[in-house]
């Protein structure tokens, strides 16, 4: 796993503040993101990464602080051709076909005709390129929308939720191709509420009630909290933070005690609930024709 | 600064929506062939007798435009809303007028379809007859449609549902219906009623439509009124243009 070293940053949030529906959602919030890396967002639902991307991708109005990505404020006209943006609901167009999709977004994004099928291809839906997205499966649907997201070939990867919903083969296949596209230089941002994903990360944020819990290596995390399994590892971590005082944070409908304990309920749920579907996967992983299984560091 | 409107992405946007729309073929269908039965209804209910249904479908030819491309753009609009994909858009090179002029030639191109085929049965089926051009009879109705499709994107920025949407109808769509000279001639409504149907643009498209019937010549009237309700166009757009924020909260 590469781990970068401090080569500047591609990202740079400065105390960034959000409110929504008069609810503090991100509270002065700092971190950096290396360039050339793939960055995870981590935290249970609720916890802000949505609108972390957002304010990255420039349509988060914000109450306080500074985003700037490349240099540049987010969402600068000039970052828009290098930006890249999957949404967490599906945000393409059901009663198009997958291809007409990308090929639009393409062009949109000023990227060339032969993007369009590699992308396709790229996310896996060759076969499905002519079905209009509204009869395709959740996973697919996805898939699609990352494709629409990818096919500019972005310099700024910001992906919300990506392998939600995916198989096992294909999450791996997906993971693999985030750090292909690290590699050839884009700065990726995905968010996942999977905690075992996180050790596919370079870099990790845990985020929960709008703040910045961990920023630091998969490794780093698991040693900091003595453990080398990552649901244990958050729900340690969590657990440290919740004795640490608020600061003062100002609080909406859920109070400070109660937010934080169902932040650990709902990572705890979370990590059971994905315990069950990796014991499902291990049905569904035989079925599924495409043997490339790469494997990936663990 | 990037430029308002960018060629490449107004053409792929535009063919974009359209082809949303060849993928609906019932809609389509409904689109077409909609005017021509309501149309058909209008004919027999007043015996095909001249000048009544010449002056009454000429008037319907501007109406069905506005009230079909309204309700396509307000849900149109709102599902870019609600899915996502304007959230999306906000995020790439393409700028609001893109969009909006995608909208506007994508709709238009179907209100030509839908002015060419109902105009065309008024005049062939249903015997009506105007003094002026048939193809200025279809460029009013094509106006009419831009009407519609515009004040369907600006009505769908105050909507929050498709129930809402659909309701919006009945606050932008059926008042102005009523007081455009359809049912009462506008020279024999109280003075109040003529201020609000001064102020509503399909009383312009009407009139239009109504100075075509009795000249053989386009009068100055004609302009005036087709300048009026591109005016209202253009605004539409642009207020349509205010409600698009890139970022929200």
């Amino acid at each position: 796993m590469r781990v970068t070293v401090d080569v500047g940053s591609a990202i740079d949030v400065a105390a960034l503040t959000v409110r929504r529906g008069g609810r503090v959602v991100l509270d002065s919030l700092s971190c950096r993101i290396a360039p050339a890396s793939v960055t995870g967002l981590l935290g249970p639902s609720g916890s802000g990464k949505t609108t972390l991307m957002r304010s990255i991708v420039g349509v988060q109005r914000i109450a306080a602080g500074t985003v700037s990505v490349f240099g540049l404020p987010a969402g600068s006209p000039e970052l828009r051709a290098r930006t890249g943006y999957m949404t967490q609901s599906v945000s393409i167009y059901d009663d198009l076909t997958v291809a007409e999709n990308v090929r639009y977004f393409a062009t949109v994004a000023g990227a060339g005709r032969t993007a369009v099928a590699r992308t396709i291809d790229e996310v896996g839906l060759a076969g499905a390129a002519r079905q209009l997205v509204h009869t395709l499966s959740g996973g697919q649907r996805s898939r699609a929308s990352l494709a629409c997201a990818l096919v500019g070939d972005p310099e700024l990867l910001v992906l919300d939720e990506p392998t939600v919903g995916q198989d096992p083969v294909l999450r791996e296949e997906l993971w693999d191709m985030f750090h292909a596209r690290a590699r050839a230089g884009a700065t990726v941002v995905v968010s996942s509420h999977v905690m075992d994903e996180a050790v596919r990360c370079d870099r990790l944020l845990l985020i929960r009630d709008g703040a910045l819990l961990a920023d630091d290596t998969p490794a780093g995390v698991q040693a900091a909290a003595g453990t080398d399994d990552m649901d244990a590892a958050f729900l340690t971590l969590i657990r440290q933070s919740g004795q640490e005082p608020l600061g003062g944070r100002e609080r909406g409908i859920d109070g400070g005690a109660d937010g934080r304990a169902d932040a650990v309920t709902d990572l705890a749920a979370k990590a059971a609930e994905q315990r069950h579907t990796r014991s499902d996967a291990s049905d569904t992983g035989g079925r599924h024709a495409r043997g490339d299984r790469q494997g990936h560091g663990q | 600064m990037t430029p308002a409107i960018t060629p490449r992405i107004l053409a792929a946007t535009a063919a974009r929506i359209l082809r949303q729309l060849t993928h609906d073929p019932r809609s389509i269908a409904m689109l077409v062939a909609l005017p021509v039965v309501l149309m058909t209804f209008l004919y027999f209910m007043f015996d095909g007798a001249q000048p009544l249904i010449s002056n009454l479908l000429l008037i319907m030819l501007g109406i069905f435009p506005l009230v079909a491309m309204f309700l396509i753009t307000s849900v149109a609009m709102l599902r870019e809303r609600t899915s996502g994909t304007l959230e999306r858009l906000m995020t790439t090179p393409s700028g609001k007028l893109d969009l909006l002029f995608g909208y506007g030639i994508s709709f238009g191109i179907a209100a030509a379809v839908q002015g060419l085929v109902a105009a065309g049965c008024a005049y062939w089926f249903f015997s009506m007859s105007t003094a002026g051009s048939a193809w200025l009879t279809v460029l009013v109705a094509i106006l009419g449609g831009l009407l519609g499709m515009s004040l369907g994107l600006v009505s769908s920025a105050f909507a929050r549902t498709e129930f809402q949407a659909v309701q919006m109808f009945q606050i932008v769509v059926i008042p102005q219906s009523l007081l455009c000279g359809l049912f009462v001639p506008r020279a024999d409504m109280a003075t109040w009623l003529h201020v609000l149907s001064d102020l509503m643009p399909l009383t312009y498209v009407v009139e239009a439509l109504q100075q075509i019937g009795a000249h053989a010549e386009p009068s100055a009237i004609l302009w005036r009124d087709a300048g009026i309700v591109a005016g209202c166009v253009l605004l539409a757009l642009g207020l349509a243009s205010a409600t698009l924020r890139r970022r929200t909260a």
